[in-house]
């Protein structure tokens, strides 16, 4: 049986219970599921779509299910252009969905606009919502959202759930 | 981070309640029809849709489709960029087939410029080989979503598999999985690099397999066949009228292809059929774009085998940027290459109108110029906005989990629709 | 029958309506002198000379001249497989023309576009509101006068819009006008 060597630590003494802190435990769980709440708007829609599929497979980071509800998800991926009509429907939707909740922005329409500088297009999507990630590209390769979504995982891992926030 | 606006989100029960006073009928004082909101936020395979419907139980008594939710200003953008500025706008119109909406709107500013006739043949079969790659490519995604909607998830995953092999070669061929930027005013930006075309026959052979496993495991699927067969209906006479096109009016026994009655690129010199449909429900549109993906597998092996050498763009300064070692030393390309970037190709003043056949249906470019770089007016004719107009006619009559095969099977794209 | 036939058909029955047909690059284009007989026209054009099929309806706003605005339809037919166009003047002061919805059907959706973008009315429209922007958006964007970075508007619980950083742009500066870091007002600028 293969045991990491930790500091202090030795299953054939202590058994195979490890104890951490409860905030590393939550986050761990949390980071290894997280859901997402697929806000396909335009062309980056169909990389997220690749992303899901088998060649790139989005689960085997624990975003197993796309989920469509935003009440059952926890990571809003924003993917295509925002417009100024669409606006208050993502913010609605992202409204609607339980914390803790995090949203990643794809490609360069959800960051800022994109290409489209016109009248109708929200300049992006953090001008309504708290953007965690941004993704550059148009579209991003399913690559770098799954590089985004190890980002989103490294930031989920440092929230502090229930010990006091360091001081700033 | 600078302003996160602060919107307050009315409660929904108040705007629901409101949205439904304004559609019930005044004598409907039973309040027995139900207002469902459909949209813009479902699955992301249809993009922003939002349909709302009235109903009476489970049937539709009357839907709205509200469209606009993607709309990004595309035609005022082109009147204030040159017409090579404006390509990559064409690849996000029908974002499943990038490559053919290039195509068309190269053709539409040759059209104008009247250079048209003058493309060396070389590069009309790489186009016509963009085109039907693309052909395959968005069937392919409209029919795995189709599928995927109606029940059968396999299937989306395998056409996507297929897929990710055509994104491999139309990497190889444009640096980009999809999204390309391929042609050019006058030819397209580079030729067809080494090895290509081995890759493409090796996929052609695969895709063709897959399509047949595609449709063994849907066509004689008694689920699949109850969900779409005499679902979504309309005549002939109806899909003139509503100005469908594509499939979806192949489907209902309307034999007409820009392919075959107004033949652009080589497509008079290449051998194929067009697939009709009889009876115009569902059904019938999965077949005929079934049967339109093999007829492009055959155009692209038939395109592979009359492929010629040569150039690929037209030998004409004033449209195509020159070569860099000319623009070095001679003044001619050096003023040619500055003009062309500064100020765009100099088309003379008219206007044209340029339909091509796409995987959607007709797309069309109407270019109003008055001379210049840039056009005066510039309208998209999509056939997702026009094929979307058929909605209010066709949905009542049908119940909620209609709607989905409906809308599966008229294959719209909200980029296009929406512009 | 070619598309030049059938528009001096039309020529025939309508007179001095429609204008002698122009062909620009292998299409025929007639033009019809009053906007307000255009449902006629067309009406005629679908029952009698067989163009069953709108392909597209657009407008063309030619600012500062007068009348400002065309309408322009296309025109096919699958029995014959001509293509023509038709045009119609509009000034702004009448901003209304009659709708052909009642002819092809198609066109119910592309009227309802040119009135979203351009503000041109029809009248005999079955239901005539915006389609693309959303009910209550004060302007007509596709006009002249209306800038590329839009205006801003506020309509709360529906839409609101804001003006996009253009700054004498798109995509192009001009000399002498501000630097890149008012025109990317998100850029990080390292000191």
């Amino acid at each position: 049986m293969q045991t990491t060597q930790e500091i202090g630590y030795n299953t054939k003494v202590e058994g195979d219970v490890t104890l951490t802190t409860v905030d590393a435990a939550l986050n761990w769980f949390r980071k290894n599921s997280l859901w997402p709440m697929p806000m396909g708007l335009a062309c980056c829609a169909i990389e997220l779509m690749a992303a899901g599929a088998s060649r790139f497979d989005i689960s085997r980071f624990g975003s197993e299910v796309m989920r469509f509800s935003p009440r059952q998800s926890d990571l809003m991926i924003v993917a295509g252009t925002v417009t100024y009509k669409m606006a208050l429907a993502v913010k609605r939707i992202y409204d609607q969905m339980p914390d803790p909740k995090w949203v990643i922005a794809m490609g360069a329409c959800a960051s800022t606009g994109g290409m489209y500088r016109s009248y109708a297009v929200l300049q992006g999507v953090d001008n309504i919502l708290p953007v965690d990630v941004y993704i550059g590209g148009c579209p991003p390769r399913p690559e770098a959202l799954l590089d985004a979504l190890i980002k989103m995982q490294g930031k989920v891992a440092k929230e502090n759930v229930f010990s006091k926030p360091e001081a700033d | 981070m600078s302003s996160v606006r602060e919107i307050e989100i009315k409660d929904t029960a108040a705007s629901a309640a409101g949205a439904a006073a304004g559609l019930d009928e005044p004598d409907d004082m039973h309040g027995e029809k139900m207002v469902l909101n459909m949209g813009p936020s479902h699955p992301a395979t249809h993009g922003v849709l939002r349909i709302v419907l009235e109903l009476d139980g489970e049937e539709i008594v009357k839907a709205i489709p509200d469209v606009g939710y993607l709309h990004r200003g595309d035609e005022k953008i082109a009147e204030n960029m040159t017409y090579t500025q404006f390509i990559p706008y064409t690849d996000r119109l029908d974002y499943l087939a990038p490559l053919a909406n290039n195509v068309a709107y190269a053709l539409a500013v040759e059209k104008l410029a009247g250079i048209d006739r003058a493309l060396p043949p070389r590069c009309q079969y790489i186009r016509v080989i963009c085109c039907e790659l693309a052909r395959i490519s968005a069937h392919l995604l409209g029919l795995g979503a189709f599928a995927m909607d109606v029940g059968a998830v396999t299937v989306f995953l395998h056409t996507f598999t297929q897929r990710e092999y055509i994104y491999n070669l139309i990497e190889e061929l444009t640096g980009a999985r999809f999204t390309t930027t391929y042609t050019r005013i006058g030819g397209v930006s580079r030729d067809l690099p080494e090895g290509w075309i081995a890759k493409l026959k090796q996929f052609i052979d695969g895709v063709r397999v897959n399509i047949d496993e595609t449709e063994k495991l849907l066509s004689r699927n008694p689920i699949f066949q109850d969900r779409t067969k005499d679902i979504g209906v309309y005549s002939a006479g109806e899909a003139i009228d509503f100005g469908m096109t594509g499939p979806n009016l192949r489907g209902s026994g309307v034999e007409f292809d820009m392919r075959k009655a107004h033949p652009y690129l080589v497509y008079d010199e290449l051998d194929f059929e067009v697939p009709v449909g009889s009876k115009g429900d569902c059904f019938d549109r999965y077949l005929v774009r079934i049967e339109e993906m093999r007829q492009s597998a055959n155009l692209l092996e038939q395109c592979i085998r009359q492929l010629p050498g040569g150039a690929v763009n037209v030998d004409d300064g004033k449209f195509v940027l020159p070569r860099k070692e000319k623009v070095l030393t001679s003044m001619e390309e050096l003023i040619h290459q500055f003009m062309l970037v500064t100020q765009g190709t100099n088309v003379p003043p008219g206007e044209i109108y340029f339909g091509a056949e796409n995987p959607k249906g007709e797309l069309g470019f109407y270019i109003n110029s008055k001379g210049g770089g840039t056009p005066h007016r510039l309208k998209i004719r999509a056939p997702s906005f026009v094929n979307l107009g058929i909605l209010q006619h066709l949905l009542p009559g049908h119940m909620v989990s209609d709607v989905v095969a409906i809308l599966g099977s008229l294959d719209f794209v909200m980029g296009e629709c929406d512009r | 029958m070619t598309a030049a036939d059938k528009a001096n058909a039309l020529r025939e029955k309508f007179g001095k309506l429609i204008s002698e047909p122009a062909e620009f690059r292998g299409e025929i284009t007639a033009t019809v002198a009053d906007a307000q007989k255009i449902a006629e026209v067309c009406g005629f054009a679908k029952n009698e000379l067989g163009f069953d099929y709108l392909v597209d309806l657009s407008s063309v706003d030619n600012y500062g001249d007068d009348p400002r605005f065309e309408l322009v339809y296309e025109l096919y037919g699958y029995g014959h497989g001509c293509h023509l166009r038709l045009k119609a003047s509009l000034s702004e002061e009448v901003g209304e023309a009659p709708s052909v919805a009642g002819v092809w059907r198609t066109a119910d959706w592309h009227e309802r576009e040119v009135y979203d973008m351009m503000g041109i009315r029809f009248a005999g429209h079955p239901d005539l509101r915006r389609i693309l922007m959303w009910e209550g958006y004060p302007h007509y964007p596709l006009r002249k006068d209306f800038p590329l970075a839009g205006k801003a508007t506020d309509m709360p619980d529906v839409a609101f819009s804001n003006p996009a950083p253009l700054e004498g742009g798109p995509f192009v500066t001009s000399p002498g006008a501000c630097g890149s870091e008012d025109r990317e007002p998100r850029a990080k600028t390292f000191e």
